[in-house]
C-alpha cells in the first residue's frame, strides 16, 4: 500500500474544482540505477474519481505521466458533505483509495 | 407416451439467445493498450481509431521551455461539444502516448497534469468528440531529459 494522496477540493458556482497529487514512484522501466541494472516498470495505469457514487473522470495512463503524478478537473456539482473519492491502480496490480469531504 | 418435441426446441433456442445476449455488453470502453505500446503518431491514431483533424477549439498550454523534461506541466481545455475524452501524446518519448482521460456527463472537459517529455519536441493534445478526433499541437523545449539521469 503506498502512501496516501493529498486531495483538495472547492466548491464554486456549483462547480466543483479537484486537486489530487499522488505518492507514486511512476517507473518507466526503462531507467537504469546506479549498478546498470534497469529499474523495473511501476507505474499507475488507471485512475477513477468519483463525486459520492458517481464516476466524474476516468483516466488511462501511461508511464509518461511524472512521478508524484498531479491531477486537476471540474465536475458540475457537488455540496457540502459530499465525498469525493480518487482511486488509483497501478501496473503490479497495486491500488489505492482516497477520499475527502467537501466543506 | 408423447416427448414434447417442439418445446424442448423452443426452450433450446431461448437458452441459445440468452447465452449471446452478454455480449452486448462487451462493447464498454477498454484501456487501449495498443495505442499505449505504439512507438508512432500513426500507430497510435489506429490504436485509437482516427486521425485527428487540426482544430482550434482545443486550448492546450504549456511551458515553450521546460527546465527538467521529467515535470512538465500541460494544461488541456476542449471547447467542442461532445468531448468524452482526451489524450496527451508527446511526439519523440519512447511510447509516446501519456495518458487518456474520459469525460462523462457533467465534467468540465478540461484537465492539467505533468508528464515526462525526453527530449524537445511537439506535444499533441488528442480530443475526441461524436466519435471524431481533434487535434492541437504544441513545441517544448527541455534542456534536461524526462528519463533518469
Amino acid at each position: 500500500m503506498a502512501n496516501p494522496m493529498r486531495i483538495r477540493a472547492t466548491t464554486t458556482n456549483g462547480v466543483t474544482e479537484v486537486k489530487a497529487l499522488m505518492s507514486h514512484p511512476m517507473e518507466t522501466g526503462l531507467r537504469k540505477d546506479s549498478a546498470g541494472v534497469a529499474v523495473p516498470a511501476h507505474y499507475i495505469q488507471q485512475v477513477q474519481a468519483k463525486h459520492n457514487d458517481k464516476v466524474v473522470l476516468a483516466a488511462e495512463w501511461g508511464p509518461a505521466v511524472s512521478q508524484n503524478p498531479f491531477l486537476q478537473f471540474r465536475f458540475n456539482g457537488g455540496a457540502a458533505g459530499d465525498k469525493v473519492s480518487i482511486q488509483w491502480t497501478d501496473s503490479t496490480g497495486d491500488s489505492r483509495t482516497d477520499e475527502i469531504v467537501l466543506a | 407416451m408423447h416427448f414434447p418435441r417442439r418445446s424442448f426446441l423452443t426452450l433450446l433456442t431461448l437458452g441459445a439467445a440468452a447465452a449471446l445476449w452478454p455480449l452486448r455488453a462487451l462493447a464498454a470502453w477498454v484501456r487501449p493498450d495498443a495505442a499505449f505500446a505504439a512507438k508512432t503518431l500513426d500507430e497510435i491514431y489506429a490504436g485509437l481509431g482516427g486521425t485527428p483533424e487540426p482544430s482550434s477549439e482545443i486550448t492546450f498550454l504549456s511551458p515553450e521551455i521546460a527546465e527538467n523534461g521529467a515535470v512538465v506541466p500541460v494544461n488541456i481545455t476542449s471547447k467542442i461539444a461532445g468531448t468524452d475524452q482526451i489524450a496527451i501524446l508527446v511526439e519523440m518519448n519512447p511510447n509516446p502516448l501519456a495518458a487518456v482521460f474520459n469525460f462523462p456527463e457533467g465534467t468540465d472537459t478540461a484537465v492539467q497534469t505533468r508528464v515526462k517529455v525526453a527530449q524537445t519536441c511537439k506535444l499533441h493534445a488528442l480530443v475526441r468528440a461524436n466519435g471524431k478526433w481533434y487535434s492541437t499541437s504544441r513545441e517544448t523545449k527541455v534542456t534536461l531529459g524526462g528519463c533518469g539521469g
